[in-house]
């Protein structure tokens, strides 16, 4: 218990988690070599893809936006010590929220009027999608792994329901709404920066908004009274309690926030790219998040650098499938696995070890000190 | 004490040490334990009773010594090694599967057989003849989890007779108990004595000493201090060597002048969550200007009385009134409004309760005041403001190192107190209450501390503190309360003797003390 | 009617199988106190492999038992997350799942080039359709003929070694020293270590014998439902089976009665789709996907009956000073 305290932070910030990943990066090596491929060159292709051009760089980037999302979510969360496994539901039932902002504004408003309104559809529509597990947890006890779980398969038969049945134009085949008009999209950045050599890259203003979103949680986390409750709740309940802070409304309004900060998701791919909501359009990367927040360590710096390297691994990840076709672009998913095992359920692997080294050179130290 | 006693020692322990990190639980303990004989282990909480019969238990290995079961070495790695050795355990804490029969239980690592069908036949009978034997009848096929706390203790019993203990160790076993039910064991005891085997005490209750054991060996801070025939001891020197003398702190302090009631707490009564009686309709009055002391042993209720006073555990009755405040404690718990009607607290633990070991020195001083306006600048908290004020403090209270960004844990104890402590002081309370202020704290530090408390008192404070150090308490206070088992047992003025004192913290009212 | 209704229930029993091994799987797994989400993730493993090495080997035994050996392996990754290091058990869950969905059709694609199908497999290599002892006899009496040879006769093995799990598990569980002691680790870990039991041995075998299960569910998957492994073929099957397995209250027989309901949601589910139901109208099918969650969270909340988990379960264990 007072062990990880002898460690200089650096190495509980930097060297650990820095070993974690490459152990990570290890495994998967190895499943090329398995595949009969060589690692250096897959590697090679994954850095040229995602940053060898500027299309390329623009996809990184918007598959990074999605991940800061959910990377997010995950993490405020985390603070408050709860494990909210159900960014894909809420993210999926905030791009209800988002969609239906713009179908209702786009022919009427300019972008940036629907944009205000589908920002708060969707961060509405994913806290309440979290709401109930919230509430649950905080009055029922109800584990909130769990029902977060169920929660994302209900809120695929509803999305299912919705779009098949209620949102599907008349006369089409494919379960997804009408595209939206100019004033239900946003930007897109190669459009708002012509001279930016992006190629035909999706990335767009919700890049922006991520950023922001970035600035926003840090700010509540680190410099606001309530992110001092949920740090102090998830640091230790109990000083909590005798701080007079309520467990119920922490989890409850950590959640909401949370779910919110998934919910607008939806900015990056609906608005964004799609201009429609589409069937699955959350495609795992809500659980990408559950990686971003554990390698980001909860801290929105840690969060951008990981949905980066994750963006990145996304894009290279389809260069690697194009060019070594017997790699297919499943590669990152196996990636993203060993990172959420390396740097989350086996986080103190190396712990000891390194303890250890750091033990025997402060002892050669203070040996050399005395002699 | 039959002929059987005192035939040579059923345990030996040389020179055991145990330490867990920087903190020495057990400090080159010996002792000898007579086979057939009830001998009891007698110290406060955090004396190292525990630790030692974990040791014995094999649930943790000493870092040195060797141990002896009827004269023979043995090595006891784990809790299989302890049963071969005839060793058996009742923990503190019941080691029992709650949602499995009084059968299932018993026979629980001692099936008998990969079936299960034998063995519960078996377990029927065992159980059968060792409940007419020792007088311990229990329903095999009862639930655990809901039977009263004495018959758990009863099944833990007989689940070691059953593995054919020899040696029984019994830790703090009337904790949980009421005085009929600990009266039972007590008997209970007696005939495990009079069948010749070796029962170990572990208690702080000096009561249950002089009722039951043969020998008694007292622990004090992780070491054996001393060790005697029951018949040729009395409480009051049981007491002493259990608190030790340690260096009587004098503490310069005027004559207080008592003003109005700013603290009143009446018919309070907390049950905890296994439904036992930890505060038995407690009520009290602390004026301004004055210190009331709460006395006890430790685990008498005084943790239970703090949390419902200070709004974080809900009471069964009872209410408080600070200053002119009237607040129900039965309804839902309000750490907040206690402390917006002008109470602090220092918690008896700071780092389960009064910290928050991952925060920073600056973040832990404005725990439970965050909402205070001062701290805030628009929406966000004033960092720079929060820094300085955190660092006038540490100046103030001379806390080491003097860093408002150091993390809670890496402070000592005595500066982590003194964050805690300048926390609760500076924000100048009508009433102060405080539990354990010197716990785990250096010397020096508690000098400063006990003046900090006296100068609260004089500056017109109304201050409630509970300590399990008889001196402390001795010395800051101007009327001193004793707890016992939930119950206040009396009041006595500051001039009170120790012997005097210490009778009522072992449950014995003057009437009766010999 | 009666044909319609046999027919449902037919599809039921199917649509069960490979629920009731996962859901059997995760409640030794849970019932020691392992908290297990990666079922889904060991079905899916085994599934491929069990596609795989009966394409290669030409026997479905050898499938299945390629399916339990890569699904051991995932529960002893997850074993040795929970159990020696002492990591969150949900996060370990989670990994498993991305593992398997990830490598399957990464490893697939590298070996068959099917887009990480396996090849088709023909009728020897797959799990063929028992006929019982005169079903085909007594098709044609009247009511029994139909429920004997469509309903009772007429699956494969694994569907039956599925059914007799249960008996089989409620008698580990109740009556054998082993079930004792697994469903005393998942409530008091303390109170094992103290009998002079080792709490993680007792862990790694629970954990194990969920990897078997799991063998056996991602089996049936690939090479009894189906002639060959498909991406993503276990669907959420994993999470209805933990879903069933809440709503039993982890015990063995409720844990087949709930795998029949949720099978049989699923079997309305296709039954209905774009039928009317008269005075009612269309009833959305995903309705039925649906329910199998909500009445798990309604469950969980405490409304209906309470379902409590072991109580150590999530935890891991850590010897405490007392």
């Amino acid at each position: 218990m007072t062990k990880q305290g002898q460690l200089p932070r650096w190495v509980d910030y930097g060297l650990l988690p820095a070993l974690n990943l490459i152990a990570a990066f290890i495994v998967s090596g190895l499943v090329v070599v398995v595949i009969g491929e060589d690692p250096f060159e897959a590697v090679k292709w994954i850095v040229y893809g995602a940053l060898g051009y500027g299309e390329g760089v623009g996809f990184t980037l918007f598959y990074a936006t999605n991940f800061i999302f959910t990377g997010l979510a995950v993490a405020v969360a985390f603070h408050a010590g709860l494990f909210n496994i159900g960014g894909e539901g809420q993210a999926y039932v905030g791009g209800l929220g988002i969609a239906l902002a713009c179908l209702a504004l786009d022919a009427y408003m300019p972008w940036y009027v629907t944009m205000i309104f589908a920002v708060l559809g969707g961060a509405l529509f994913g806290a309440a999608w979290a709401f109930i597990p919230a509430w649950l947890q905080a009055k029922r006890g109800s584990h909130i792994v769990i029902t977060t779980i169920m929660f994302n398969f209900i809120a695929s038969s509803l999305m299912v329901y919705l779009l098949a049945n209620l949102l599907i134009p008349q006369g089409s085949m494919q379960p997804s709404t009408r595209n939206f008009d100019v004033g239900g999209q946003l930007p897109l950045l190669r459009n708002m920066w012509p001279t930016l050599d992006l190629g035909q890259s999706p990335v767009n203003l919700a890049f922006f908004i991520a950023l922001v979103a970035c600035v926003v949680v840090w700010l509540l986390i680190w410099r606001t009274k309530l992110g001092f409750e949920i740090r102090s709740f998830g640091a230790n309940p109990t000083a909590a309690q005798y701080a007079g802070i309520s467990p119920v409304r922490i989890i409850v309004v950590t959640m909401l926030i949370s779910g919110a900060l998934a919910g607008l998701m939806g900015m990056n791919e609906v608005m964004g790219s799609q201009s429609k909501l589409l069937l699955d359009f959350t495609a795992g990367y809500g659980f990408v998040g559950i990686a971003v927040a554990l390698m980001g360590r909860g801290h929105p710096i840690g969060i951008i650098l990981a949905s980066m390297l994750f963006g990145l691994l996304y894009q290279g990840g389809a260069e690697l499938a194009f060019e070594i076709p017997t790699i297919s672009r499943e590669m990152i998913v196996v990636i993203q696995a060993l990172v959420i095992l390396f740097a989350g359920a086996l986080e103190h692997m190396f712990r000891p070890a390194v303890e250890s080294f750091f033990a025997k050179i402060s002892q050669t130290k203070q040996a050399e000190g005395a002699a | 004490m039959n002929a059987q006693a005192h035939q040579g020692p059923a345990i030996e322990l040389k020179g055991i040490g145990k330490s867990f990190g920087p903190v020495v639980a057990n400090k080159d303990i010996d002792l000898v334990v007579g086979k057939g004989s009830v001998h009891g282990i007698i110290g406060e909480n955090g004396a190292g009773k525990s630790t030692l019969m974990s040791i014995l238990y094999g649930f943790y290995t000493a870092d040195t010594g060797e141990i002896l079961i009827s004269g023979k070495k043995a090595h006891i790695p784990d809790s299989k090694a302890a049963i071969e050795s005839g060793i058996g355990m009742v923990h503190q804490h019941f080691m029992l599967v709650d949602t499995f029969s009084v059968v299932e239980n018993i026979m629980l690592g001692a099936e008998g057989g990969a079936m299960l069908d034998k063995g519960i036949d078996d377990a029927r009978k065992e159980l059968k003849r060792l409940a007419e034997e020792y007088d311990m009848h229990v329903d095999p096929d009862a639930i655990v989890g809901e039977l009263p706390v004495g018959l758990q203790q009863r099944v833990e019993i007989l689940k070691a007779l059953y593995r054919g203990a020899d040696i029984l160790i019994l830790d703090e076993p009337t904790g949980v108990l009421t005085p009929a039910e600990a009266d039972h064991l007590f008997r209970i005891l007696d005939v495990l004595r009079n069948e010749g085997k070796t029962v170990l005490l572990i208690t702080h209750k000096l009561r249950e000493i002089m009722h039951i054991t043969d020998t008694v060996s007292v622990m004090r801070r992780g070491e054996m201090v001393a060790t005697r025939k029951t018949a040729e001891t009395s409480m009051s020197e049981l007491a002493e060597l259990m608190v030790g003398r340690s260096v009587l702190l004098e503490v310069e302090k005027q004559p207080a002048k008592p003003g109005a009631p700013l603290l009143k707490v009446e018919n309070l009564n907390v049950k905890d969550e296994r439904g036992v009686m930890r505060v038995k309709n407690a009520s009290l009055e602390v004026r301004a200007g004055e210190i009331l002391g709460i006395a006890g042993v430790s685990g008498n209720g005084q943790s239970e009385l703090l949390k419902a006073i200070s709004g974080i555990e809900k009471a069964q009755t009872g209410k408080v009134t600070i200053g002119t405040h009237v607040i129900d404690l039965t309804g839902e718990c309000d750490a907040a409004a206690m402390r917006d009607y002008g109470m602090s607290h220092v918690p008896e633990d700071r780092h389960k309760m009064g910290l928050v070991n991952a925060f920073s020195e600056a973040e832990n001083s404005i725990l439970g005041y965050h909402r205070e306006p001062k701290y805030s600048k628009g929406l966000l908290l004033d960092k720079e403001f929060i820094r300085k004020e955190a660092m006038e403090r540490i100046e103030k209270y001379d806390i080491r190192p003097p860093s408002t960004e150091l993390k809670a844990a890496k402070f000592s104890g005595g500066n982590q107190q003194k964050i805690v402590l300048a926390r609760e002081i500076e924000r100048d309370p009508d009433v102060l209450i405080i539990g354990q202020p010197t716990r785990g704290v250096d010397i020096g530090a508690i000098e400063y501390i006990h003046k900090r408390i006296i100068e609260m008192r004089d500056a017109g404070k109304a201050v409630l503190l509970v300590s399990v150090e008889l001196d402390e308490i001795r010395s800051l206070s101007d009327r001193i309360m004793v707890m016992f088992d939930g119950e206040i047992m009396g009041e006595r003025g500051p001039e009170a003797s120790e012997q005097e004192l210490g009778l009522l913290m072992a449950g014995v009212k003057n009437t009766e003390a010999a | 009617m009666y044909e319609t209704l046999i027919l449902v229930l037919d599809s039921t029993v199917r649509l069960s199988t490979p629920l009731l091994f996962a859901c059997l799987a995760g409640l030794y797994s849970e019932r020691s106190g392992v908290v297990d989400i990666g079922l889904e993730g060991k079905m899916l493993g085994g599934a491929f492999a069990a596609g795989a090495a009966a394409y290669v080997s030409g026997s479905p035994w050898i499938g299945l038992a390629a399916a339990i050996l890569v699904s051991c392996l995932l529960a002893l990754i997850h074993g040795y997350a929970s159990i020696t290091q002492r990591g969150n058990q949900v996060v370990a869950g989670v990994a498993i799942n991305f593992l398997a969905a990830g490598l399957t059709i990464l490893l697939g694609q590298a070996w068959f080039g099917q887009g990480g199908r396996t090849p088709q497999l023909d009728k020897a290599s797959r799990f063929s359709e028992v006929t019982l002892p005169f079903a085909d006899s007594i098709q044609d009496v009247p009511y029994i003929g139909l429920l004997y040879s469509e309903l009772i006769s007429g699956h494969n093995a694994l569907v039956y070694i599925s059914f007799l799990a249960v008996p089989l598990t409620w008698w580990i569980i109740f009556r054998t020293r082993f079930g004792l002691r697994l469903r005393a680790v998942g409530e008091s870990p303390a109170a094992v270590d103290t009998a002079g039991i080792s709490v993680g041995w007792l862990r790694y075998r629970a954990v194990l014998i969920c990897g078997i299960l799991c063998g056996f569910s991602g089996t049936y998957l690939a090479i009894g439902q189906s002639a060959g492994f498909i991406k993503d073929m276990s669907a959420g099957k994993g999470f209805i089976a933990l879903a069933a397995l809440i709503f039993a209250k982890w015990k063995p027989v409720n844990a087949m009665y709930a795998c029949l309901l949720f099978g049989f949601l699923d079997a309305v589910a296709i039954r209905m789709q774009g039928q009317e139901i008269p005075g009612i109208g269309e009833v959305p099918v995903q309705i039925f996907q649906a329910l199998p969650y909500i009445l798990t969270v309604v469950l969980l909340a405490g409304f209906v009956g309470r379902a409590i988990p072991p109580k150590a379960s999530g935890i891991p264990y850590v010897k405490e000073r007392t």
